[in-house]
């Protein structure tokens, strides 16, 4: 589904990404771990097309198109989903009217009908439910006062609703206790199905505990440096990063 | 560099045509039996000569430039509106639902067209009418009241249109007497129909008595292709406890000019809020000045404005208190484009007696373009020792995280662009506390962001 190739990235004219390979197939549960600072949150903007982050060398394609040529709206309407580590406050804006407009945006871009308030509300009541969000939030202005765990929620809310086809979570674990872990890790493993492809941006294994991935990558200096199974990742929180050339602090 | 001042009795090239045009129609003008109205257009005209048009050395004329309009030569609109365009009374804007009553007066060039115009069914005792009209009927009432609130040597446009004074809308609210629909009046200049560019002075007198209440709409909407300038003046006077609301919206068109000056003397315990949309006019000024004029009077101004093009909208408020143990909130919120221009005055004085003063005045600008500009000046005139006031003022541009956020969520630029600007403007379109005016305005907003940038 997703087939990254010799991917370089510069940010701020600084070289993050340096030829990073990543393939994932539909129906594939991959994660990438890796220090702080090794590309990771910059290869999930790059995949979203976040401006500043300025791709000069290799390609993505995505389904066989070239994502790398999509503004950022068209990549969303493609399927392609980011869960963002810092999900973004928009006051004044609620949280349903968002949401109405992505799902609509989205459904325009695929010659969908659009979903009218009744049926827009059936769509978002079973979600909000299985998230164990309230009604209250959907009311709030986006992601404006929400806890920590209460914005990761938010992001899995919404990928859920736009029922994207290729997710890339960054650091969804990070600042939630294990009881918001469990509910966002569930979220996500609900949307695991053949027709999906998941991407699972972490620093941590605890993670990868409940959302349980076929493959692991770590990512050091811009590249992809070592690739397994779900072991490898058991391996790196015993030994830590160092292990694979790459110093922590760096 | 050395400073010259010319003291002479010989106006301003830009004055005598004003005072011609003066000359020749003041007989002519209505009430013309009535001396008082004689003197107090007579003092108008004089006051105007004495003033001219206040250069940028004028503090309270500093940011706004009065030359694009000292250069047109306007001409009084024909009496009685003249051969106006076509008016179709459907197509008049209204904050009410389809169908549900309300009091409705339309003006086409500042003159009453009563063909246009329906004022309903109104409390016993409570009086909507013309001001041509009420100048037959409330001939005392006018007497009375009439350009006796906030007049000063500072502003020429007030000056201007007491001297032209003919028509306008009279409102009066007897003792405990509350109007439930809102009181719309619609200003349309046409500016079309006559070759030359016109000008036209409407006068509002609101007179609310002890403790009656009312919502008054104004809708200022321009028709046709030519140069017109709208020069209104609005008089309140509130008495004890009395609750009035008072929303504007500003469509001109962007070749017309639109001065308003708003006048409020409140009395203890009333309340007064003010509320302006502002979209149109090429160069559009609103100065409003309340005197808080007793204790416990809470008084309310904001509004929203959204410019381009070459379009410049200044708001200039000077809250006066008077009394103490009042309050006073201001909440201006702008977007501008293009090399749009916006100019935020916001005086507040508080008197040496007014102790216990409570004020507050916020107001924010998102700057759309790099050639849009903002000039945005708090003032805090404080005489006594126990207030508590605050200002504060922003100007910033839209922001990258939250449009990307959007657009990565599948809302495009356009729309994503749309989204924060109405979201910027909500807490200001909040104030209006009226739910069908707050919605309608909020319709308004929308559809200018549509016709935008689409």
């Amino acid at each position: 589904m997703i087939e990254i190739k010799n991917l370089h990235v510069t940010v701020a004219d600084k070289p993050i990404l340096k030829g990073l390979n990543l393939s994932i197939g539909a129906g594939e549960v991959h994660a990438i771990m890796g220090p702080n600072g090794a590309g990771k949150s910059t290869l999930g903007y790059a995949l979203a097309g976040r401006d500043g982050y300025e791709v000069t060398e290799g390609s993505v394609s995505y389904n066989g198109k070239d994502l790398l040529d999509m503004e950022p709206d068209e990549r969303a309407a493609a399927g392609v989903f980011l869960a963002f580590q810092y999900p973004v406050e928009i006051p004044g804006v609620s949280n349903t009217t968002f949401l109405k407009s992505a799902v609509n945006s989205i459904r325009r871009a695929r010659s969908e009908k659009e979903l009218d308030a009744m049926e827009f509300l059936k769509l978002i009541r079973a979600k909000t439910k299985q998230l164990g969000m309230t009604d209250e939030m959907l009311k709030r202005a986006v992601n404006v006062g929400f806890s920590g765990g209460e914005k990761k929620r938010n992001e899995v809310l919404q990928m859920a609703v736009l029922d994207p086809a290729f997710c890339v979570l960054d650091e969804t674990d990070s600042g939630l206790d294990i009881d918001a872990l469990r509910i966002v890790a569930d979220g996500v493993n609900a949307l695991r199905g053949p027709d999906r492809a998941i991407l699972v941006i972490t620093h941590y294994q605890r993670l990868l505990d409940y959302i349980v991935p076929d493959k692991v990558h770590v990512l050091a200096n811009g590249r992809i440096v070592r690739t397994g199974d779900k072991g490898l990742a058991l391996e790196l929180e015993e030994k830590g990063y160092a292990e694979f050339g790459v110093d922590e602090a760096a | 560099m050395a400073k010259t001042v010319t003291i002479t009795d010989t106006p301003a090239p830009a004055v005598q045509p004003y005072l011609d045009h003066h000359g020749r129609v003041a007989s002519s003008l209505p009430g013309g039996d009535l001396s008082w109205l004689g003197n107090l257009r007579a003092e108008g005209i004089a006051r105007f000569r004495k003033q001219g048009f206040p250069g940028a050395r004028v503090e309270a004329w500093r940011y706004t430039n009065l030359r694009p309009l000292e250069k047109v030569a306007f001409e009084p609109a024909p009496a009685g509106g003249g051969p106006s365009a076509a008016v179709s009374v459907d197509l008049l804007p209204t904050v009410m639902p389809a169908g549900q009553p309300s009091h409705r007066l339309v003006f086409v060039d500042g003159a009453f067209r009563d063909d246009l115009s329906s004022i309903g069914t109104l409390p016993e005792g409570a009086v909507v009418t013309s001001l041509g009209h009420a100048l037959n009927s409330h001939a005392d009432l006018l007497e009375r009241h009439l350009g006796r609130v906030g007049v000063t040597d500072s502003n020429p446009f007030q000056a201007l249109n007491t001297a032209f004074l003919a028509d306008g809308v009279v409102v009066h609210l007897p003792k405990g007497v509350a109007v439930a629909e809102p009181i719309e009046v619609v200003f349309i200049g046409t500016g079309g129909v006559s070759e030359k560019p016109t000008m036209h002075h409407p006068r509002i007198l609101v007179v609310a008595e002890a403790n009656s209440e009312a919502t008054l709409v104004e809708h200022h909407l321009g028709q046709g292709v030519g140069t017109y300038f709208a020069n209104h003046v609005t008089e309140i006077v509130a008495g004890e406890g009395a609750r009035l609301h008072h929303y504007k919206v500003q469509r001109e068109s962007t070749l017309a000019f639109h001065m308003a000056t708003v006048t409020a003397d409140l009395a203890k315990d009333a309340s007064y809020d003010n509320f302006v949309l502002t979209m149109g006019g090429r160069l559009s000024r609103n100065e409003i000045k309340p005197v808080l004029n007793g204790t416990g009077v809470e008084c309310r101004l904001s509004g929203a404005y959204m410019v381009n093009g070459q379009q410049h909208c200044d708001t200039t408020t000077v809250i006066d208190h008077a009394q103490p143990h009042c309050t006073s909130r201001e909440v201006y919120k702008g977007v501008i484009d293009g090399t749009a221009k916006a100019v935020f005055q916001g005086k507040i004085i508080v008197r040496p007696d007014a102790q216990k003063t409570d004020g507050y005045q916020l107001n924010r600008a998102l700057l759309l373009s790099d050639t849009a500009e903002i000039d945005s000046k708090p003032e805090l005139e404080i005489y006594a020792d126990d207030v508590k006031c605050s200002h504060g003022a922003t100007a910033g541009e839209l922001d990258d995280d939250q449009l990307f956020y959007l657009r990565a969520r599948g809302i495009d630029l356009e729309s994503a662009r749309n989204l924060l600007i109405a979201a910027f403007l909500a807490d200001a379109i909040e104030e209006v506390r009226i739910d069908t005016v707050r919605e309608a305005f909020q319709g308004m907003v929308t559809g200018w962001l549509k016709t935008q940038r689409a």
